[in-house]
């Protein structure tokens, strides 16, 4: 093993074994997105009005919530990992790419919480 | 290395490359993915934080991005630009989940013949049109 050049530095250490799982799972969350996010689609496509009223009222109902939760983690966590690969693949420089890693594993956390509060408060029963 | 014509494949390489759909669908899975990242998932909290927040917050939150007060020049104008990026955000979902649903069909090993993954490539733009029409169809005309 090398240490001038930056691929005589990696060579011969192998996979560092953390890329199959992220593959996998970027699928498993598609196959999420899929029948969560037609879920909504076809619900907004099929709802009767876009006041306030009937929107909240349909979102406050059991299912509609479980599901839109559920929605909310699925594409967060999926959007997570394939932003990641969109910076890996474009933010060279090592300090940015630290920040922009680093960004990546608060951002999407607590804008998910944001969601899933934002949907606990209408279904337990605030307006 | 003398040889000027030759038939062996182009790609992949990094400088000697041609358009090609697969190329485009490609990048296109990847644009709408990451819009949908940043400004769906944007405008969904938006619209959750607004519904959670009660009526008034709501009819803000469609002022801005949808049907525009009297009064208010500057919604006038968001209101177009809420539109576009609404309309906008629907196809690249149905063209990232078009293509998605391809990635699968590739994921398993299938459809790398030259002809069938070109046609392939074109038809998920077809079909995310498609889509994006049928849906808009049933909001605005049902
Ligand atoms: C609205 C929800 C969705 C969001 C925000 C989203 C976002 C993303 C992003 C940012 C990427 C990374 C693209 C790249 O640079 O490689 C990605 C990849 C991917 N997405 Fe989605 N996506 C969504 C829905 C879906 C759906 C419904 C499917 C499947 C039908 C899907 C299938 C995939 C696949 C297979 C990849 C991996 C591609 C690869 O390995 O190169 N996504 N997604």
């Amino acid at each position: 093993m090398g240490n001038g050049t930056s691929i005589g530095r990696v060579r011969g250490l192998g996979s560092s074994h953390h890329g199959a799982q992220h593959w996998l799972v970027q699928r498993f969350t598609a196959i999420g997105n899929l029948i969560l996010v037609i879920w909504l689609l076809a619900s907004l496509a099929f709802m009767p009005g876009y006041d306030y009223a009937t929107v909240s009222t349909w979102l406050a109902k059991p299912v509609s919530a479980t599901a839109m939760i559920l929605l909310i983690l699925s594409t967060f966590w999926h959007a997570r990992l394939g932003v990641q690969v969109m910076m890996e693949d474009y933010v060279h420089d090592h300090g940015l790419k630290f920040a922009a890693l680093a960004a990546l594993n608060v951002v999407p956390l607590a804008a998910g919480a944001f969601g899933v509060i934002c949907v606990l408060r209408l279904a337990l029963g605030a307006h | 290395m003398a040889q000027t014509h030759s038939n062996r494949p182009l790609s992949p390489h990094l400088q000697i490359w041609r358009w090609g759909p697969a190329m485009l669908v490609s990048i296109l899975h990847r644009v709408c993915g990451n819009a949908l990242a940043f400004g769906g998932l944007g405008l969904l909290l938006w619209w959750l934080g607004a519904l959670a927040s009660g009526p008034e917050a709501y009819g803000t939150f469609i002022h801005w991005v949808w049907t525009p007060e009297p009064d208010r020049a500057i919604q006038s104008f968001t209101s177009i630009l809420g539109k576009i990026a609404i309309v906008g955000l629907t196809w690249a979902f149905f063209q990232h989940m078009v293509s998605g649903l391809r990635h699968f069909v590739l994921d398993v090993g299938a459809g790398y013949e030259l002809e069938t993954n070109s046609r392939w490539s074109i038809a998920t733009i077809g079909i995310s049109i498609v889509l994006t029409i049928l849906f808009w169809a049933v909001v605005l005309l049902r």
